[in-house]
Parts: C-alpha cells; sequence; structure tokens
C-alpha cells in the first residue's frame, strides 16, 4: 500500500553527508517528498527529516540503506499520528490597497502567523504550522497574489516520551 | 606524539596495519607518497594501469581474506581505478584506494589532474575519506581499514591532497577507533536462530543455497556440518563457488543462470531454503516471481539491508555467516532429531547422476569442456583460479569443481572484463607458493593484456588459459538465441597473435589446437619459469549451456 512515512535520521555533521544521503536515495530510485535538515542537542550530529512515499517493502528498504552509510548515526520511522509536524512558510503577498492589506492582516491574525515585513506593494507573512494549514493559508493568499513563497520541509517529533537519540553507549 | 611528515604518516599507518604489498602507479599527485614508500619496507607492485591494480588489490585481498591495497594519483588515475573500485563493492571485497589529489588551494579550481573523486566514487565505495588535516591521517587509515574489513566488506578510498603529503604536524597513532555509526551485527538474534532450526527440523524437502559471505567469514566448516546434520544438498552461488566442496555427495553445484540443472532443479522444488551470505543477484534467482516458489526462506546475511531487497524472507536472521551457524549447529544439536525421509536427498542424487556433464570431447577445434576439464585436473585443490568474464567465466563456474574457499576468484556482481589477469597477479602475490590460472577469453584479456609487462617484471608467474573464439562470445550467444543471428560487433578477427604477444612481453606463450596436446602444454606453461600464456583455439560458437534465458524462471532450462 503507498503510503507516507516520515523517517528521521541522525547523521554525523561531515562535508559531503548530504551528497552522500542524497545520492543513495537516489540511486536506488526512492521518491523523498520532503527533506529537512537542522543541528541537534549534540554538536556535530544533524538531523534530518524525510518524507517517503511507498509501501512498507520501500520504507524498510530506504532505512536499511540510510542505516549502511557510515555516518548515518541512527534512523527511525515516525508515526504522523504519534508525532507532531510543523513546517514554516515564508509568504510573500503582494497588497495593492489598503483594503487588501488589512484583510491579509486578518487572515494572518486567524491563521496565527505572523507579518514579518512590509513593503508599500507586498507583505512578508511567516506562518508555522502542519501541511493543512500551510496549504489552507497560501490557498487563501493566492487571491491577493504571491510573489514568493519560501518552505523549510516538514520537521517531526514523536509525542511524549519517545525520541530520536544518539544512545550514549554506542 | 611525534612530529611528522604526512606522506611518511601515511605509509606508517600502513605499516601498523599489517600492509605488505601495494598495487600501484604514482603520478604527479602522490609523488610525496611514493616518496615516502621508498624508504619503507611496503612492497610496491608497479602496475601498468591502473584498473589492473584496483583489480590486483581485489585478487589479492579475496586470497588472503584481509585488505587489499592499490594507489593511484589524481584525475585520470583515480578515475581509472573506479572499475576495479566497483568490482570489490560489489563483491564485497576489502580493497583500501589510495588517491593522490590536488592540493587543498587547488580544489575546486579545475586545476591540472583534478577531479571529484569522492563524489564518483560515494556510490561504489563502502566509504570514502579526503584528508582534511595532517594530523588526523592516522586516524583516517585507521578507520578505513576497520570500515574495509569488518562487518559486510568493501572497499574504501583515501583521498590525499598533495599539501597533506607534504605538510607536518604532531600526529599520534590510535590503537582503535570508533565510529557513532558503524557497528555490524555479528551474532544472530536467539529467537530467530530458534525459530530456524525449527524449521529446518519440519523440512522436508531443505536445501543449503551458500554465497561469498560463507567464504568471506571462513563459515566453510561450519557449512559442511550443517549440511550433513540435515542432511541437506547444498548449492553455490558463483560468489560461494568453493566454499562448499563439488566434490561432497551433497554439492550440487551453482545455481542460477549458467547454473547447474541439478541445482535450479533443487532450489525450484524445496520446501526450505537455508540461505546463507547471499544477496540473491538476478543471475542467481533468475525470476524472483518463481523462484523456490514453494520454500519457506531462512536468510542469514550481516548485512540487514539484503534481507527482503530481493526475495522475501521468511525467517530472517542478521549476523555473520560462520557466528550465526554455530549457534544453529548449537540449537539443532539440543533439539530432538525427526526421522527424515531420505527420499528428498535420493532425488536429488538422481539428479546428479542425470545431469552429469559430458566434458570429454575430442572435437578438433577444442570444446571449452574438455580445455575445462584438463585444467581441472592439472591443479590441485589448494591451487587458484581467477576468471574473466563471459562465456569463460561461466564455463568455469559451471563446470569447473572447486573444493576450498578462496581457490575460485570470479568478478560476479559487476561483470568485469579484464578482472581475471590482473586479479591472478594479485593472487599470486598473496600465495606464492601455489600455481594461479586465469580462465580468460580473448575479449577479455585484451583488456588488461598490458599488465603481462607487470607480471614478467616482477616475475609473478601466472597463467592464462585464453579461450580464444575470436568473438565476445557471451554477446554472440546472446545475439544467437534471441536477436535472430544477427552478430552485431561481436567478431574479434584474427589480431592478435596471444603468442607473439606474450612472447613479446618475456612471457612463454604456447598455442593449442587439439585436444591431445592440452596436457603437455599446461605442463610446459607451468615449467616455463615465467609468466605463460596458453592459447587454446576453441570452437567458435560453442555456446554455454545449460542456460536460463533472461527473465525465466530457474526450471525454464534451455540446451
Amino acid at each position: 500500500m503507498q503510503e507516507e512515512h516520515f523517517i528521521v535520521a541522525l547523521v554525523e555533521d561531515r562535508p559531503g553527508v548530504m551528497q552522500r544521503i542524497a545520492g543513495m536515495l537516489r540511486r536506488r530510485n526512492f521518491n523523498i517528498d520532503s527533506i529537512s535538515v537542522g543541528s541537534t542537542e549534540i554538536p556535530g550530529v544533524s538531523r534530518i527529516t524525510m518524507t517517503v512515499h511507498g509501501d512498507r517493502q520501500t520504507l524498510e528498504q530506504v532505512m536499511k540503506q540510510l542505516n549502511k552509510l557510515i555516518e548515518v548515526v541512527k534512523v527511525s520511522e515516525l508515526r504522523q499520528a504519534e508525532s507532531v509536524v510543523r513546517e514554516l512558510a515564508l509568504i510573500k503577498v503582494s497588497v495593492k490597497n489598503e483594503r487588501a492589506r488589512a484583510e491579509v492582516v486578518q487572515y494572518a491574525s486567524i491563521f496565527r502567523a505572523r507579518i514579518v515585513d512590509v513593503a508599500k506593494q507586498s507583505m512578508m507573512i511567516e506562518i508555522t504550522g502542519d501541511e493543512e494549514k500551510l496549504s489552507a493559508f497560501i490557498e487563501l493568499m493566492r487571491t491577493y497574489g504571491i510573489v514568493e513563497i519560501a518552505r523549510t520541509g516538514k520537521v517531526i517529533m514523536a509525542r511524549g516520551a519517545r525520541s530520536v537519540r544518539v544512545r550514549e553507549t554506542r | 606524539m611525534a612530529e611528522m611528515k604526512g606522506a611518511d604518516a601515511v605509509v606508517q599507518a600502513l605499516e601498523r596495519e599489517g600492509v605488505e604489498v601495494i598495487f600501484g602507479i604514482p603520478g604527479g599527485a602522490s609523488i610525496p607518497f611514493y616518496d615516502s614508500l621508498y624508504s619503507s619496507s611496503i612492497r610496491h607492485i608497479l602496475m601498468r594501469h591502473e584498473q589492473g591494480a584496483a583489480h590486483a588489490a581485489d585478487g589479492y585481498a579475496r586470497v588472503l581474506g584481509k585488505a587489499g591495497v592499490c594507489s593511484a594519483t589524481s584525475g585520470p588515475g583515480a578515475t581509472n581505478l573506479t572499475t576495479g573500485i566497483a568490482n570489490a563493492y560489489m563483491d564485497s571485497s576489502p580493497v583500501v584506494a589510495i588517491t593522490g589529489q590536488v592540493a587543498t588551494p587547488f580544489i575546486g579550481k579545475d586545476a591540472f589532474q583534478e577531479t571529484d573523486v569522492i563524489g564518483i566514487t560515494m556510490p561504489i565505495t563502502k566509504h570514502n575519506f579526503q584528508v582534511r588535516s595532517v594530523s588526523e591521517i592516522p586516524e583516517v587509515v585507521k578507520k578505513a581499514f576497520h570500515i574495509a574489513q569488518t562487518g559486510r566488506p568493501g572497499p574504501v578510498l583515501i583521498d590525499l591532497p598533495k599539501d597533506m603529503q607534504e605538510g607536518t604536524a604532531e600526529v599520534e597513532f590510535p590503537e582503535e577507533v570508533s565510529l557513532m555509526g558503524y557497528k555490524p551485527t555479528y551474532d544472530g538474534h536467539p529467537r530467530q536462530v530458534r525459530e530456524a532450526a525449527r524449521a529446518i527440523l519440519e523440512a522436508e524437502r531443505p536445501v543449503i543455497l551458500a554465497g561469498g559471505g560463507v567464504i568471506i567469514s571462513g563459515a566453510s566448516e561450519e557449512l559442511r556440518q550443517l549440511a550433513e546434520l540435515i542432511p541437506a544438498p547444498v548449492v553455490t552461488t558463483l560468489m560461494g563457488k568453493g566454499s562448499f566442496p563439488e566434490t561432497h555427495p551433497l554439492s550440487l553445484g551453482v545455481l542460477g543462470m549458467h547454473g547447474r540443472r541439478e541445482a535450479n532443479h533443487a532450489v525450484t522444488e524445496s520446501d526450505l531454503l537455508i540461505a546463507v551470505g547471499t544477496r540473491f543477484s538476478d543471475r542467481s534467482t533468475g525470476m524472483v516471481s518463481c523462484f523456490a516458489p514453494e520454500a519457506k526462506v531462512i536468510h542469514i546475511d550481516i548485512d540487514p539491508a539484503e534481507i527482503g531487497k530481493n526475495v522475501r524472507a521468511h525467517i530472517p536472521v542478521v549476523g555473520d555467516a560462520k557466528r550465526v551457524l554455530r549457534q544453529l549447529l548449537g540449537v539443532l544439536g539440543e533439539m530432538r532429531r525427526l526421522e527424515r525421509s531420505r527420499s528428498w536427498i535420493e532425488k536429488v542424487t538422481l539428479w546428479k547422476k542425470e545431469f552429469a556433464p559430458e566434458l570429454e570431447y575430442d572435437d578438433v577445434p577444442l570444446k571449452p569442456h574438455r580445455v575445462i576439464k584438463e585444467i581441472m585436473e592439472f591443479l590441485g585443490e589448494d591451487d587458484i583460479v581467477t576468471t574473466e568474464v563471459g562465456q569463460c567465466q561461466m564455463w568455469a563456474h559451471c563446470y569447473m569443481q572447486r573444493s576450498k574457499p578462496r581457490t575460485f576468484i570470479s568478478s560476479g556482481g559487476l561483470g568485469t572484463m579484464g578482472f581475471g589477469f590482473p586479479a591472478a597477479i594479485g593472487a599470486k602475490v598473496a600465495k606464492p607458493e601455489v600455481r594461479v590460472v586465469d580462465i580468460a577469453g580473448d575479449g577479455s584479456f585484451l583488456m588488461n593484456i598490458q599488465e603481462l609487462a607487470t607480471a614478467v617484471e616482477n616475475g609473478i608467474d601466472v597463467m592464462v588459459a585464453v579461450f580464444d573464439n575470436r568473438y565476445l562470445g557471451m554477446v554472440r550467444q546472446w545475439q544467437e538465441l534471441f536477436y535472430d543471428r544477427r552478430y552485431s560487433a561481436v567478431d574479434l578477427g584474427s589480431s592478435p597473435d596471444f603468442v607473439k604477444v606474450a612472447e613479446a612481453f618475456g612471457a612463454f606463450g604456447i598455442r593449442v589446437e587439439r585436444p591431445g596436446e592440452i596436457g603437455d602444454a599446461l605442463k610446459q606453461a607451468a615449467e616455463a619459469g615465467k609468466p605463460a600464456v596458453v592459447d587454446f583455439v576453441i570452437e567458435r560458437e560453442c555456446n554455454i549451456f545449460p542456460m536460463v534465458p533472461p527473465g525465466k524462471c530457474l526450471k525454464e532450462v534451455i540446451g
């Protein structure tokens, strides 16, 4: 069954590690919908969040092949229902008149987004949330004219006691 | 701690790893490394092409089960190594490749002989390193050998920018290294092992499928014990050839596209397949959907990523073949043995008799079968056979019995024409006391024939048995069978004269055209006191059969 899966990988922060991962995914014909990278609580270790489309077997292979890379320290699957999924987007919207400006401000407030930059002809909005929230807001902004969107890709963390960390004993 | 030049640190680190031989060719970006090597006890064998260096290191590694080392300069030297590195990667061979690189300030400037060897070799190495500071050299070398030789072995490349070789720093040689993301699993999970044992006791038609992992982990003795205890017939892959004596009553030989009929039949009819150290290559399985259709599959492999990659495993056991087989033997020893009917063993034994190949041909031009048979009889069980790739390889694979591990060295995964001869050189350097014969085709031999100079200059007396049909024979066979005999670009014509080529290089050369001359020619070649080329003129359009056509099931054998 084709589904969306979330994979979190902790990797050593070394030159070329992203190329290794990206190259492996391409070479083995895996489809990645979204990928994001950032630092973690441990210096020298980065966290990669990716969403993979495919059946269970594909997911298992992606995880095993990731694990096989020497600089990949840990790989976990996180289930959407048991996790918090967030993405951040910066959206530049053109606002041609005062009425448009007022409406955009109002929508931003309803979505708990923030206006982070204002110019004569445009506004920049920062919004955080899950896929549905971001899509709904972006759809609304289209009426005014979107100049530019920058999205971070999803980051995800398990709820409760479960965590993805480097074990001390390793 | 000691103040040291980078190149000296590399050489000293290699010495500490127990490196005795390096196969390589120097160049501009590796001159400092070669300068340090000049005063080292490490023997350097100057090859004539870097591809040969990588294959020689690979052959050396496969014979000894420890890392083989090759070296090349930056740019073209490094790119020439890549075929050999890819070959080692596909066949899980521990090769450490050392490449020179332009000095750090020139990296990324498209400098003379600069190439991104790290980027190029990422998908064909187990791991690779570019040295970024002189002081990290000992640790990098230690890590490289550790990664190459442990877990599922594989090639590791170390890229050495010229300024890292020339620069000096305080260096320290670590006794051990630890890698956060690399901890291979050696012991099988006890629950999985017990489940495997139960499946074995319940099976009526068990078959053991032994792959290259059995040889790598040195598990031949455990494998034999298991086969005799069950008892179960044993089939091997190309990479597993020699892991179980093919002279053993329970051996059914090799399976796959050009496997033995009895082996392919047994796998197809088995109700339990005990696969050890194999990745289920498509050349071994034929069409996967009809591979071992009635069998429960126990898959023992050290690489978790191989489990479920090509063939579904009902009982996976991740671990080292030798350790897991020992665990399995232990558990089976404690369990009450069920009486198994002898009918399965009797059945496969009958197949073995029925499908025994005819090798005793008297034809002129020679039938390759006859040549294989005589070479087989000529060699002792410790002698080593390497192969090129194509029909010659498959004739040896199918018909030449080997009874000891590490005595059949072939390019399995990558299928590299030109592998066998330099690999034979590496094998002979590893074990000078045994005979080493490369089973070659004329097409393959020509791809690295320049290494005759290496063999002659260094007194590495290997023998090349050329199965000379003046065709790229395997392609021709496919064109005959599946492309309506349209022989496109496969005729190699009459050049060269291999006897004269051998002589021009200073080697011994002899041509054999009649079956009665084979034995004497082999003897002369072996006693020539120099590298030898025996040119066997074989029937031009002789095919390698049996054959499972591409995309077919193992039981759909033709020929």
